[in-house]
């Protein structure tokens, strides 16, 4: 026992406590499995360790030992490219796949989550040893409430607004309210979809939101959310019964195909709201000036 | 290299109409036309496109 002790043990406690906050099996089941939970609870500890070490080091004048923060980047970043590896292999067995956008999204969400239980434990050590152990925990409670923020990013609801609108064919094509979504021959498919299908439309609220809305792996995103949460009426070797996302090339809307294994009208609008937008889909147009173009 | 989009088989009840590399399947009425496209849909995972009353194609997307 030293002077180093009780800081490094309340460091990495905390740091591993933000780690457990922040890995939440939520609707979308990832990760689901008592398995995947351990890798990332033992990573967040070693993220734990490393960020709690990095402050005796330095008041030992041990300089050199910061350069584990180094190779902890790198260990995380081979994090991001396990999640990665993992979902897109799982991924081409989902009936309704994530698509890789959203896959990005979530491995990205892992490896800086890492991060952040990094500077937690730094932080919450640097206090103890620099001050004393009340304002270690005051910051620590500063840490989970930020990345409490940090890690919720904007849902759909905060830039479109989800209408249910009917389904209906003309001849052969299948609309959404007057978007076209696709062609489908036989009567005996269009039934079924009149049947189990459902449609929404997603109104843009601004301008810069329409190219963020056309990503097509936000589209996906939109899809797979819905279809694991209310089923999926749809099997391999029915092509045709897929849920579906078009543009309307007109105003930016789009028109959301669904074929729900339960029919709930306000259930489905409900997820399709709470649909978070992907970091990598949003695009800023407006953010760019207008007085170069003249 | 993956093929995207291809015509597998068009199933049509006028033979005149189609040409090409694709299987063409005559048949003499609509329902029957309905039924053989309704077969070859779940055989060949594709889907069946109507492009007119007298013509369907299965289109592997």
């Amino acid at each position: 026992m030293n002077e180093y002790t009780y800081p490094i043990i309340l460091g990495i406690l905390v740091g591993t406590a933000l780690r457990v906050f922040m890995l939440r099996t939520d609707y979308r089941q990832y990760p689901t499995y008592l398995h995947g939970k351990i890798i990332h609870l033992s990573l967040g500890f070693i993220a734990a360790a490393l960020g709690t070490i990095a402050i005796p080091s330095i008041m030992e004048k041990e300089f050199t030992a910061v350069t584990f923060l180094t190779l902890a980047a790198s260990q995380f970043r081979e994090v991001r490219n396990m999640e990665r590896n993992t979902l897109t292999e799982m991924d081409s067995y989902e009936l309704v796949p994530r698509g890789n956008t959203y896959i990005e999204g979530i491995a990205v969400a892992f490896e800086s989550r890492n991060y952040l239980v990094i500077f937690t434990s730094f932080v919450v050590t640097l206090c103890y040893l620099a001050l004393n152990i009340w304002v270690a925990l005051g910051a620590a409670v500063v840490c989970f409430l930020l990345s409490g923020m940090l890690m919720s990013g904007s849902k759909l609801s905060d830039i479109v607004t989800v209408e249910e609108k009917s389904i209906s064919f003309d001849g052969a094509g299948l609309y959404v309210d007057n978007i076209y979504i696709m062609n489908i021959g036989l009567p005996e498919r269009q039934e079924e979809i009149m049947k189990y299908g459902m449609g929404f439309v997603l109104t843009p609220k601004e301008f810069s939101v329409r190219s963020t809305i056309a990503n097509l792996g936000q589209r996906q995103a939109i899809l797979h959310d819905v279809s694991v949460t209310l089923g999926v009426f749809r099997d391999s070797g029915t092509p045709a019964l897929v849920p579906l996302i078009k543009r309307d090339l007109n105003d930016g809307r789009i028109g959301v195909f669904i074929l729900p294994q339960e029919k709930d009208s306000k259930r489905a609008k409900e997820i399709i709201e709470h649909v978070p937008v992907l970091e990598n889909a949003i695009q800023m147009p407006s953010k760019k000036g207008r007085r170069n173009l003249s | 290299m993956k093929m995207e989009k291809a015509i597998l088989a068009s199933v049509t009840t006028e033979e005149n109409r189609v040409h090409g590399s694709a299987a063409v399947f005559k048949c003499d009425t609509k329902e029957e036309m309905e039924a053989v496209a309704a077969n070859l849909e779940a055989i060949l995972d594709g889907i069946a496109h109507a492009l007119s009353d007298q013509l369907y194609i299965i289109v592997k997307h």
